[in-house]
């Protein structure tokens, strides 16, 4: 029963961050259609941002974090003008095989300016965990999964109540209708795209500290946060959300009471059913699929 | 004209290991020819049907594990009373099983990911293909897992009992890989020349329509899966008993996305395209190794991969043909995927 605890709570926290993932990656495959391999290097740009000032500057830790979440907000948006944007209106594999390269020159320059040693990031945070009667968490996962639900609700706000939420609705809805209505629609692309990308990267300076930092973890990362798309149904953000919950529920049980050497087989074997038996999501509306 | 070309093609083929002396750049060779055999068949599901699948190197990897596996043997403890024991296979027979069971999983993969088309296609098909790294790793009883499969045994040809050759040398590997990629070659020739051909290439273009004057989708998808699946097990079983250790890394989506920068590069859809790009992308590691380390050349190859999509979205092989036809005059026999090169326009529209 403990360990059963203990495994929710791991659930719970490692959820908040998938939802993150899984938010930015539903923004930019779901809404824009575009199948985005580079999102995994996002999250990893964001971690080695947390390394590169907290550690190798010295900067304070939590102005690092939003340092890094800036600076991948600014990524995204120069991938998506000088990639993206000559590509508009092309087909999707066109798009995705120009995403592959991308994501090839994005991980091997990680691996070319880092090294491919394994890197740590120390936090303020207290070392001993926080003992919840049978179940105990580590500080720093607890200030992750506050700041992860607090970008989540962040992110839907901006979605759901501004004039540039409602302006990028209404683009993906309609593109004509909206440019003849006076959106901007290069701007919205721009801005959808940079605010996935900032997610991913805000998931990957969370994490950094968490787990270690290598030039490989964008490739997990981006298959999982497919995996999440998927679940929830492409283009929703509550979908994303919940989606990133149940992925990391699935995993940690699977670890659990499987094989922990499957444990990121769980999230594969969950999109193939899911596919084979509700192929639109668990939680979508009627959708048109491919 | 075509003919003297091809003709003369094949007979530097032939003649490769004859005035190519230097083992290393034999082994290039080798490894290249492997390598462009599986792009080939990848070339069948990318190229002629159109579905862009990222899992390919699953295939691969399997052809390779079973093959290695049936030459070496292994005893597997199912359970408490049930044990599965196969004694060693000669290598030719373990070589064809594997492009059976590569075929077997095509067919599988096949019928449960043609139900999705576009993002979802590519997605389960990767799905598929990590999930067969992770039982590759973490199976070890069967695979040894990340301590790798070595001592594969290399191919033996012969009559038993009468005459047997073990093939160590490079050479001799060489005339073998050439002949499975010439017999691959052929097949998938045969195959995109026939109706069966034209119906993948018709269902390419326009899939409502295809199924509306009758072509089976389904069951021609599922075919080409099939055989492309088969074929890229054969380019794995050779490549494990020539390399003659392979380890779970063979399955990393790197190599696949290496298939698809070949197909991509040479000219999807064109029966000569993925030679070309697995030649180039083959030999061009030896010319940069000189000077730039693995992780530039990777950069390298990301961003030709990008400057082809932008500026020659079709490939070399449609373009040179293309430049040729311009200067001298059509060429005789035309290429199955004239068919969508003559509108672009109306693939762009899609």
């Amino acid at each position: 029963m403990d360990q059963l605890l203990q495994h929710l709570l791991n659930t719970l926290i490692l959820g908040g961050t998938y939802a993150l993932l899984g938010i930015g990656l539903t923004l930019i495959f779901g809404i824009m259609k575009v199948v985005n391999f580079t999102h995994g290097e996002l999250y990893a740009f964001g971690a080695y941002m947390m390394f590169f000032f907290a550690m190798v500057l010295g900067l304070d830790f939590f102005a690092t974090l939003v340092i890094a979440v800036i600076l991948g907000v600014a990524l995204g948006a120069l991938i998506e003008i000088t990639l993206l944007r000559p590509l508009r209106g092309a087909n999707i594999d066109t798009t995705m095989l120009v995403m592959i390269g991308a994501w090839i020159v994005m991980q091997n320059t990680e691996q070319l300016v880092w090294s491919g040693i394994a890197k740590s990031i120390n936090t303020p945070f207290p070392v001993e965990p926080l003992v919840l009667g049978p179940v105990s968490v580590s500080w720093v996962r607890v200030f992750v999964f506050v700041v992860a639900v607090l970008l989540i609700l962040g992110a839907q706000l901006l979605i759901h109540r501004t004039k540039l939420g409602k302006a990028m609705r209404a683009t993906f809805q309609d593109r004509d209708t909206a440019a003849l209505m006076g959106v901007n629609i290069n701007f919205v692309y721009t801005a959808t795209f940079a605010l996935g990308s900032g997610l991913a990267a805000a998931a990957g300076a969370l994490l950094g500290p968490v787990f270690v930092v290598t030039p490989t973890m964008g490739n997990l990362a981006a298959l999982k946060a497919f995996a999440i798309v998927i679940l929830g149904g492409l283009g929703n953000i509550k979908g994303a959300t919940i989606g990133g919950f149940i992925l990391a529920f699935v995993e940690e049980m699977g670890a659990g009471y499987v094989s922990s050497g499957y444990r990121d087989a769980m999230g594969f074997l969950l999109i193939i059913i899911v596919l084979l038996f509700k192929p639109t999501g668990l939680f979508a509306r009627a959708e048109r699929i491919g | 004209m075509k003919t003297a070309l091809l003709c003369l093609w094949l007979a530097v083929l032939l003649t490769v290991p004859l005035w190519l002396t230097d083992l290393y750049f034999l082994h290039i060779l080798i490894t290249t020819g492997i390598f462009t055999i599986a792009a080939m068949s990848l070339n069948l599901l990318l190229g002629f049907t159109g579905q862009l699948s990222l899992g390919h190197v699953a295939f691969f990897g399997i052809g390779a594990y079973t093959s290695a596996l049936l030459s070496l043997g292994f005893d597997l403890q199912l359970t408490e009373s049930y044990r599965f024991a196969v004694a060693p296979k000669p290598v030719w027979l373990a070589f064809l099983a594997g492009i059976v069971v590569a075929g077997f999983f095509g067919w599988v993969i096949g019928r449960i990911s043609f139900k999705v088309r576009g993002a979802y296609f590519v997605i389960v098909t990767i799905s598929f293909a990590e999930v067969v790294r992770l039982v590759a790793l973490n199976w070890v009883d069967l695979t040894e897992g990340p301590m790798a499969l070595s001592a594969i045994p290399p191919f033996t040809f012969g009559i038993p009992g009468l005459w047997e050759e073990t093939i160590y040398k490079k050479q001799p590997n060489y005339y073998l890989v050439l002949g499975v990629a010439i017999l691959s070659y052929l097949v998938i020739r045969r195959l995109v020349l026939s109706r069966v051909g034209r119906a993948m290439i018709a269902l390419r273009e326009n899939e409502p329509l295809a199924t509306s004057v009758g072509i089976d989708v389904t069951r021609y998808l599922i075919l080409a899966a099939v055989v492309s699946a088969a074929i890229a097990g054969a380019a794995g079983g050779l490549y494990a008993h020539y390399v003659r250790i392979i380890d779970p890394d063979i399955f990393l989506f790197i190599y696949t996305v290496t298939m698809v920068i070949m197909v991509i590069t040479g000219g999807k859809g064109t029966l000569a395209g993925p030679i070309v790009g697995g030649l180039i992308f083959g030999i061009l590691p030896v010319v940069l190794r000189s000077f730039a380390g693995p992780e530039i050349q990777w950069i390298i190859y990301g961003a030709f991969m990008i400057l082809i999509v932008f500026f020659l979205p079709d490939g070399i092989v449609p373009a040179i043909r293309s430049w040729w036809e311009g200067r001298v005059g059509p060429l005789a026999e035309p290429e199955p995927a004239e068919l969508s090169n003559a509108r672009p326009a109306e693939r762009q529209a899609e």
